[in-house]
């Protein structure tokens, strides 16, 4: 069963007074469990795509279902509410909030659902050992390797137990050995809980990885191939 | 983990964006404080001048004394009317006095002057009129004789002992003279009345102007001056208006009062100034301080944060700040002037004498009242909050894509 469906999807918008057509009508559909990489040069529409399917961006002509929601429609606040019940998001500049632990950070959107303390602290903690980062749960993101913090964003995307989880470029400033590690994990993640993976990325490491390619140029998709 | 815990970090975070608009709010909290500290500490020194020293800080007279100062203006002494004005709990002293213009002489040479019939105890308890004298002694209730003003006693080229001749116009018409010695000398601080006043017991003044039991004024001492109005109107309330005013001392010296009132108004208006600088230094820092946290605050909003708790954080934030502000300029300011009230800074040289020649204490004096302390808060919290209005608008438009990308 599709969980996202996107529908003749269109994103314009104006840069310095030219039109760009960032995304030019299109149609994907993804499922439960899929480990997938949108893979495409710079300025073919894949983050413009992904923030599109992640609520963030809204497209200038189509629709996006996601769990039967066409999202298109949600504005405000119960957008960002659906985004905090029902996406995850791993962002290529690990984007953590600076002044909280790791714990904290992994926490803190629990914390946005309400969740009681008790069950937040241990989701939190066995998230981070899912990760690798037993030992590092109270050192703050200036204090852990840039692997280590997109670990921490793992962990966080995953604590509001999302329908899927986006990661845009998650590997892009990450070194050899701290990319294994972190795909190691996603794939476990993956494998292992059913949690479906959508990935924007240049790295063939993540797309020899990926069970399903979308390639993406000048706003279309190319193909769209399933290993 | 709360938006205040979260905002509370955030000020530790960045030590010298919170040090800098701290540091422009202490300034302001600091020099606002000493500032009105200062000038109302003045005020109320100038005031408790002369209400202590003369006029109370109300006054009774008979109707259309204040506009036509004769000794047919004068009422009867009523003891019943002081007792009921006595026990209005407000009230600390209620002192009766008799004025009238007299010439004084001695020997070849002759001055006119104000000779005040007092009571000499209630006088020497509201106005201590026993410390100001310079060679002599103070009057007392039985005896008969009179206290000089030093300036006077010098152009009369008189000294205690000698006798003082006072002669003018009795009530009704009738003739007002007699011979008194003179009891002690007197050096009183505003020029004017060290050159005309002469002091005599109230019922040798009653005889002199052959006005038995009679009183110009009832001058009350009030235990807080911020009471005058209240006790006024509880005044007005009690006597028959058609026969007595009732004035305060606002409306017996209002030159004094426009001087207050307009220095008070440039006071006012420097600080105005202190704080619109703060204020645009707050706003500045502010502004850096949302401005460059545009991708912290995108994330946020990204992974499902609502913009309103958002702007909770950054309201904490700031509130924070302006906090740490007030209490660090307080923590300075308060001791300073805490000090400075207990011992005034003496003014000396031209300045100090222009104080004397108004007849008020050559000193700048420090106010410890709460309520500009209150009001210096109150203005530094409404700079805070204006400046929030940015980082609040600010967040309310944030485009969580638009602020990825910064």
């Amino acid at each position: 069963m599709n969980i996202i469906e996107t529908k003749n999807l269109h994103k314009t918008y104006k840069e310095s007074e030219i039109e760009v057509h960032a995304v030019r009508g299109v149609d994907l559909s993804f499922e439960q469990g899929e480990f997938t990489a949108i893979v495409g040069p710079s300025g073919s529409g894949k983050t413009t795509l992904l923030n599109m399917i992640g609520g963030l961006d809204k497209p200038t002509e189509g629709e996006i279902i996601i769990d039967g929601i066409n999202i298109s429609t949600l504005k405000g606040s119960k957008l960002i509410d659906f985004r905090l019940r029902k996406i995850g998001f791993v962002f290529q500049a690990y984007n953590l909030i600076p002044v909280l632990t790791a714990k904290e950070n992994v926490e803190f959107i629990m914390n946005l659902q309400k969740r009681p303390k008790k069950e937040r602290i241990k989701r939190a903690e066995d998230l981070l050992k899912a990760v690798g980062l037993g030992d590092r749960m109270n050192a703050r993101p200036s204090k852990l390797s840039g692997g280590q913090q997109q670990r921490v964003a793992v962990a966080r995307a995953l604590a509001s137990k999302p329908m899927f989880i986006l990661a845009d470029e998650p590997t892009a400033n990450l070194d050899s050995e701290s990319t294994r590690n972190l795909l190691e994990i996603m794939e476990t993640l993956n494998k292992e809980e059913n949690i479906t993976f959508i990935f924007s990325t240049h790295d063939t490491r993540v797309v020899n990885k990926a069970r399903r390619i979308i390639t993406i140029d000048d706003g279309k998709v190319l193909s769209d191939e399933k290993k | 983990m709360s938006s205040f815990k979260i905002a509370r970090r955030n000020i530790r975070r960045n030590k010298r964006r919170t040090v800098i608009t701290a540091a422009s709010i202490f300034f302001a909290v600091f020099f606002a404080v000493i500032m009105r500290s200062m000038q109302l500490g003045t005020y109320t020194e100038m005031i408790k001048n002369v209400v202590s020293s003369y006029t109370g800080h109300i006054q009774i007279h008979k109707k259309g004394y204040w506009n036509d100062k004769i000794i047919n203006n004068t009422f009867p002494e009523n003891t019943e009317l002081e007792k009921t004005i006595a026990k209005i709990p407000e009230v600390e002293k209620v002192v009766p006095r008799l004025e009238s213009f007299a010439l004084a002489s001695f020997r070849q040479l002759t001055k006119g002057s104000i000779v005040i019939g007092i009571s000499p105890e209630k006088e020497n308890n509201m106005t201590k009129l026993a410390d100001k004298v310079i060679s002599g002694n103070y009057l007392s209730k039985t005896n008969k004789g009179v206290l000089v003003a030093e300036k006077l006693a010098s152009f009369l080229k008189l000294g205690v002992g000698d006798t003082i001749v006072l002669m003018g116009q009795g009530y009704h018409a009738a003739t007002a003279a007699g011979k008194y010695p003179v009891k002690g000398i007197i050096r009183l601080n505003a020029p004017d009345l060290n050159n005309k006043i002469v002091y005599i017991n109230l019922s040798e003044a009653q005889d002199l102007y052959s006005a038995p039991n009679m009183l110009s004024s009832l001058s009350i001492l009030l235990k807080n001056s911020d009471d005058i109005k209240s006790v006024k109107t509880a005044i007005s309330d009690k006597i028959n208006p058609e026969n007595f005013e009732v004035m305060t001392w606002e409306e017996i010296l209002p030159e004094l009062k426009q001087a207050i009132e307009s220095d008070n108004i440039s006071g006012q208006f420097m600080l105005a100034i202190l704080y619109m600088i703060v204020g645009f230094g707050v706003f500045g820092t502010i502004v850096m301080m949302t401005v460059e946290r545009k991708k912290e605050f995108g994330i946020m909003t990204a992974v499902g944060m609502k913009k309103i708790k958002l702007a909770g954080i950054l309201f904490y934030e700031t509130l924070l700040l302006g906090i740490l502000g007030i209490l660090s300029g307080f923590a300075v300011s308060l001791p300073l002037i805490l000090y400075f009230s207990k011992s005034p800074v003496p003014i000396t040289g031209d300045v100090g004498n222009t104080f004397k020649s108004f007849g008020f204490e050559p000193v700048i004096a420090f106010s410890v009242n709460p309520h500009f302390m209150i009001n210096q808060i109150s203005v530094v919290v409404v700079i805070v909050l204006i400046a929030y209005i940015y980082p609040l608008s600010y967040i309310l438009k944030i485009n969580p894509v638009k602020a990825l990308r910064n």
